[in-house]
């Protein structure tokens, strides 16, 4: 790695952590009801919004309540998009003339936006009209982050109130996350992007002869809006099919920046976000650094194996399906990035990463997307892990065990149990019927180690909620759009729900004074236990698969 | 000695026993992880069997299968083993309560009724010699009675109507004096019962932790079921490129792989250490109504405890004799002795102690005749004795400064002198008592009575501290006496002037701030107090209502017993916790040496072996020794750890944190590294047996 490289990572890397806290301190305070800065604008818009929808915006929603409404609301945004989808061909803003999607593609399109994953599994340009993009994926992917938020800050409120069974109205959160965060961020990135030459118009293709005197379309679009809030929102669903990897999605060495910082912001936000909620900033600070820390440990490895990788071909990098504009270091950094968000978007191909650097994406997905992870979702199934990691380290010291002086009992420990099982069983199951059924097989482009690499992964970003591809799979068939529709499903509710279970179940407890005999959440030792338990968790349920894919195919390249 | 060897060898026999009779799905079941094993267990039995059949070499196959069947035997004799040591104390609870006969006060007569017939309300006069038929309260009389088939302390006790000390228990034996007893508990519902039934596990109920680790365990079973079905696959699916993939994947190795990987390790000891935790308890001579009391015991955080009989010794004494201005102390000590004879209580007897050694005071040439004692009541708040004399009468007496202030008043017409009076105020702010002593009128001094604080217990109190426990003596005292004791012991806090339901309020408060709170009682009006404390230590000399309010009973009535009895519990959570742990951590190592074993041969070149052998970082011979010694391995530590689970981890007054280090350097670290070396002993044994495969 030259300098250059170095100080592209480490630039990144701080930004993040010095903007980070800002955004948490914002985003409490929207979620308090304090003044902001965009409060005089907004203030009368959210009131506007809540008097046309004529919700009861101020009522107070036991967990029972809250979830429906989520989970209703959701129904509904997959059912019309699902509609949508089917009947794109009669719908306006369609200057290319697309005609509606197959059920099965709509299908897993209208889950893929729906439950933040974005998933594609066609090409947007040549699929999706502008109606379908802005009207439909485009709000999904502001209202699906949002969703992830709600369920985030009813989690914190399960966490710091007592005895009660409330946890907020899930509407006013919902309008909150949207207006408040996701709206101004994505606004001004999207004018950001034009201004390094992204498009945003509704004009059709542009069909333009070459230099070397062929036909070439040029593809247009509100691409800029799209590929703003897909960045910060973890959605990952690319304008155009090649993702950020396409010239005019993402065109300048600034648009990769801007995109790749956007990626990584609002869920590493989120962290102190739950910091200042709960009035645990060290504990955030800790929870950050871990983060960090698996983040920057993946990046490390992958950034060796891709050198590695070179040196044993006997080239400088391998460039093959890599960003080759910005160089190999920026395909990594977004590689790591993108799985540890829970994004998805990509600006190189991770099937030509190389085995363990590939292998490193993989794994960031299959530790739950919990490193920085979706907006919301990432801290949400932070706490999964942490509730955990008390329940072991309260038992050692002799204590019924307790967060945030709530106790973690029978119910916590079976929803988290089930939240952990989920996505694991619709990883291993799913990619196992990937592999067994000959049909199914027939998807995979390279037989052996790496094609075994390509179905966990397309299982893994589906249940994780990801939404990257590893590319050298055709996953435009029943099975896929199916199979991973369902993992997505499974892999975001089976999540949200039992989250929401605890926070009910937390909101209802007293909280318990902390003594000595408590141990602290903010240590380093509680931080290595974490670790320890996210990481052993994540190896003991993909060791084999692993061994299988990725180690396998390491191995024999060296 | 000797004998208890033979008890041991007995015990043994009947875990061995019971091992083998716990092998029904009806038992296994009850614990999903050790349900799996078994099943595994009896899939590949049935592998060797067909295998058998076809005349195949079954040489590896059985030897799983063998290993399998240790597991879930290991883990049901360790149950066994903890029920057994349960058992034996049950029974020789029950050897002496066979057939009771009571006899029932009807009208006039009595009616001789077997123990079991009786009815709560029934009256039972007990006679000496009788045994008490069934837990009940003295409504007439006094009786010395022997306990010793609960307690184990043959000292007998007095149970007498009225006051604190009004319970009897059902299977003890009235040895003097006769009593009338009103039923308390129907047959079957007793304290007796009750604390056979706890102890014999039948009816033990699993613990809330128990209960939440027993899911994280299921979870964690299904995740490597899920894990290892999809293995299959994806060996299937390699195969297709080089069929070397599928060599081992049968049935046998995936069922192998599976037991070594489910936590079968904490899963086999989880009731064993459930029901060794009340058995350590029951050792200390403490019952507990429940196992979830136990726990919660661990959880306490604040301790409420009575200064008299827990942090002072039960009784003041007097420590110095202060006389008033021109009178000389001998003659205070001697006044003081005399007003102390009609004075029984331990107080009394230790001023009169403190005159004899001080100034060879005795009072044994009075004339018995010649005096009239005046016992202390409530009423005139003072003790003391006239004698008659040629001069006339002499009228000693001591008691408080109040009551002798208005003996003085009314009787002479003046007072208390400054000098005394302030000696006395000097006294009480040192935390004493002042004892006023007057004769004839002339008051001469000042008796300082001053509570001991129990050796040792400041030490203890700053190891609660350091767990995280604060301690709140409760007393009856002024508020300036409290803090004097308060100080010695090195409480963190006290109530002072407290009544019975100061100490409800304080508990509901302490509640009400996220505080969980332990205390003990003995008295009716403590019930109420222990009823609303989480943990509530009865004292077994207590009342009824106090037993039957608190959710244990110490049969030694020793105060002290809740810092062992919270020791206990936190010892019960920190064993799961810290198997729980070693068991996950030991899978790492089951990993590698199992997967090169079962991959190693995967595109291998020229009959070498494969690139995945570069896990195989054991060094294991074969691959079948591979998979074999974890099995093994798997299996052995079950036993190995069998006597860490009935003993429990040994704690150490230490903050949470230190404890957590100490565990997880232990059970975690330790539990990484010891399957690694481990295996490789075992698989270089088996090399050396020549017993593995090829």
């Amino acid at each position: 790695m030259d300098t250059n490289q170095w100080i592209q990572v480490l630039f990144y890397t701080l930004l993040l952590i010095a903007l980070s806290p800002f955004i948490g301190k914002y985003m409490a305070r929207v979620f308090r009801g304090e003044e902001t800065l965009l409060s005089p604008i907004l203030g009368p818009l959210e009131r506007l919004i809540y008097r046309i929808a004529g919700t009861a915006h101020q009522k107070e929603m036991g967990w029972k309540e809250y979830t429906l409404c989520l989970l209703a609301f959701n129904g509904l945004g997959l059912l019309v998009l699902f509609l949508m989808l089917i009947c794109q061909g009669f719908l306006p803003l369609n200057p290319n003339h697309l005609p509606g999607l197959k059920w099965d593609l709509a299908f897993n399109t209208a889950v893929s936006f729906v439950t933040n994953t974005n998933w594609q599994a066609y090409s947007g340009e040549s699929t999706l009209s502008y109606f379908s993009t802005m009207l439909g994926l485009g709000v999904q992917n502001f209202l699906s982050a949002a969703t992830g938020l709600t369920v985030l800050v009813a989690f914190i409120r399960g966490l710091i109130r007592k005895k009660t069974n409330m946890l907020g109205n899930f509407w006013s959160d919902l309008v909150k996350s949207t207006l408040y965060i996701l709206l101004p961020l994505s606004m001004v990135l999207a004018f950001w992007l034009t201004t390094e030459g992204v498009p945003q118009t509704f004009k059709k293709n542009i069909v333009v002869q070459t230099l070397e005197g062929q036909e070439q379309t040029i593809p247009l679009g509100p691409a800029a809006s799209q590929i703003a809030i897909k960045q910060l929102g973890s959605n990952g669903g690319g304008f155009y099919g090649t993702n950020s990897s396409h010239p005019l999605e993402n065109p300048t060495p600034t648009s990769n920046f801007l995109e790749m910082f956007a990626l990584l912001m609002l869920p590493a936000g989120c962290v102190f976000f739950f910091g200042f909620m709960t009035g645990e900033k060290k504990h955030a600070v800790l929870l950050f650094t871990i983060m960090l820390l698996i983040w920057v440990g993946g990046l490390a490895i992958s950034i060796w194996s891709e050198n590695y990788n070179a040196t044993q071909l006997g080239v400088e990098s391998v460039m093959e399906g890599k960003e080759t504009r910005f160089g190999m270091i920026n395909s990594v950094l977004w590689s790591t990035a993108t799985t540890s968000a829970s994004n998805g978007a990509v600006n190189s191909m991770h099937s030509s990463l190389s085995p363990m650097a590939g292998g490193i994406a993989l794994f960031n997905m299959m530790l739950g997307e919990i490193v920085f992870g979706g907006v919301g979702a990432g801290m949400y199934g932070m706490l999964v892990f942490i509730l955990l990691t008390v329940f072991l380290s309260g038992l050692m010291v002799g204590r019924t065990p307790e967060y945030l002086g709530k106790k973690i009992e029978q119910k916590e420990v079976k929803m988290c149990v089930i939240a952990i099982l989920a996505p694991a069983f619709c990883i291993l199951f799913g990619s196992a019927l990937g592999v067994f059924l000959e049909s199914a097989r027939n998807s995979i482009l390279n037989p052996g180690p790496h094609g075994l690499t390509e179905v966990l992964y397309a299982f893994t970003s589906g249940a994780g909620n990801n939404g990257s591809a590893f590319a050298g799979l055709n996953v435009n068939t029943v099975f896929y759009n199916l199979g991973i529709g369902i993992s997505m499903l499974i892999g975001r509710f089976a999540i949200i729900v039992p989250c929401l279970v605890m926070a009910g179940s937390l909101a209802s407890k007293k909280t318990m004074a902390a003594s000595q005999g408590t141990f602290p959440t903010d240590g380093l030792l509680f931080g290595g236990l974490l670790l320890g338990v996210i990481l052993v968790v994540g190896v003991l349920t993909y060791f084999p698969a692993l061994a299988l894919g990725p180690v396998l195919e390491m191995l024999m390249l060296g | 000695m000797k004998k208890n060897k033979i008890v041991q060898r007995d015990l043994l026999k009947w875990a061995v026993l019971h091992a083998f009779l716990k092998l029904n799905p009806k038992e296994e079941i009850k614990n999903p992880v050790m349900f799996v094993t078994f099943l595994g267990a009896i899939i590949t039995t049935f592998v060797c069997i067909s295998g058998m059949l076809k005349g195949q070499s079954i040489w590896f196959e059985s030897q799983i299968s063998l290993w399998l069947w240790f597991t879930v035997l290991f883990a049901n004799f360790a149950e066994a083993l903890a029920e057994g040591k349960g058992k034996a104390q049950a029974e020789s609870l029950k050897a002496g309560r066979k057939e009771i006969y009571g006899n029932v006060l009807s009208g006039n007569e009595t009616i001789r009724t077997l123990a079991d017939k009786l009815k709560r309300g029934d009256i039972v006069v007990c006679q000496a010699g009788d045994i008490i038929p069934a837990d009940g309260e003295v409504i007439k009389g006094v009786a010395s009675v022997d306990e010793s088939a609960i307690t184990g302390e043959s000292a007998p006790v007095i149970r007498e109507s009225g006051g604190d000390r009004s319970a009897v228990t059902g299977g003890t034996r009235v040895i003097s004096d006769c009593i009338t007893i009103r039923i308390t508990s129907a047959p079957g519902e007793g304290f007796m019962d009750r604390m056979i039934s706890l102890i014999e596990s039948s009816s033990r109920q699993k613990t809330p932790n128990e209960i939440a680790l027993s899911l994280l365990l299921s979870g964690l079973t299904l995740v490597f079921l899920a894990a290892v079905i999809s293995l299959k696959f994806f060996s299937g699916y390699i195969a297709l490129q080089d069929p070397a993939a599928s060599n081992l994947m049968n049935i046998t190795v995936l069922t192998g792989l599976l037991v070594c990987l489910i936590p079968t390790t904490i899963g086999g000891l989880l009731s064993a250490i459930g029901i060794a935790g009340i058995n350590r308890l029951f050792k200390l001579n403490v019952v507990a109504t429940s196992g979830r009391a136990v726990e919660a015991a661990g959880d306490i955080d604040v301790l409420l405890l009575d200064k008299t009989g827990t942090i002072t010794l039960g009784n003041r004494m007097a420590s110095e004799f202060i006389p008033a201005g021109n009178i000389k102390e001998e003659d205070l000590a001697q006044a003081a002795q005399l007003s102390s004879l009609a004075d029984e209580t331990p107080e009394g007897r230790s001023i009169v102690v403190l005159a004899k050694n001080r100034f060879g005071l005795r009072a044994e040439d009075l004339d018995m005749e010649k005096i009239h004692l005046f016992p202390f009541t409530a009423q005139t708040q003072m003790s003391g004795l006239d004698i008659k004399q040629p001069q006339g009468i002499r009228v000693i007496r001591k008691g408080s400064v109040t009551a002798i202030g208005r003996f003085v008043k009314e009787k002479y017409n003046h007072q208390v002198p400054e000098d005394v009076q302030k000696n006395a105020d000097a006294i009480s702010r040192k935390g004493g008592t002042p004892l006023v002593v007057v004769d004839d009128g002339i008051v001469k001094g000042v008796v300082h009575l001053k509570d001991v604080v129990k050796g040792g217990i400041k030490e203890r109190f700053a190891e609660l501290r350091m767990r995280g426990i604060r301690t709140v003596m409760i007393t009856g005292d002024n508020p300036l006496t409290a803090a004097a004791i308060a100080a010695e012991a090195g409480v963190d806090d006290f109530m002072a002037s407290a009544t019975p339901e100061d100490k409800l309020k304080r508990i509901r408060q302490e509640q009400a701030q996220g505080h969980l709170v332990a205390m003990t009682g003995d008295g009716t009006n403590d019930a109420p107090a222990l009823a609303q404390a989480d943990v509530g230590v009865s004292m077994n000399t207590g009342t009824q209502a106090a037993r039957e309010a608190g959710n244990m009973v110490d049969l030694e009535s020793n105060p002290t017993k809740i810092i062992e009895i919270v020791e206990t519990g936190k010892q019960m959570l920190i064993t799961r916790g810290a198997l729980t742990t070693f068991s996950i951590a030991n899978d790492v190592a089951k990993y590698f040496a199992i997967i090169p074993a079962l991959f190693g041969s995967i595109f291998a070149v020229n009959g070498g072996r494969g690139p995945l052998e570069a896990l195989n970082i054991m060094h294991l011979s074969t691959p079948q020794n591979a998979i074999l010694s974890a099995v093994i391995f798997n299996a052995l530590i079950i036993v190995a750890l069998i006597p860490l689970a009935l003993r429990g981890i040994k704690t150490r007054a230490q903050t949470a944190k230190q404890l957590l280090l100490r565990n997880v350097l232990i059970y975690g670290v330790g539990g990484l590294i010891a399957p690694f070396i481990g295996i490789k002993l075992l698989d270089m044994l088996l090399v050396l047996l020549g017993v593995g495969g090829k």
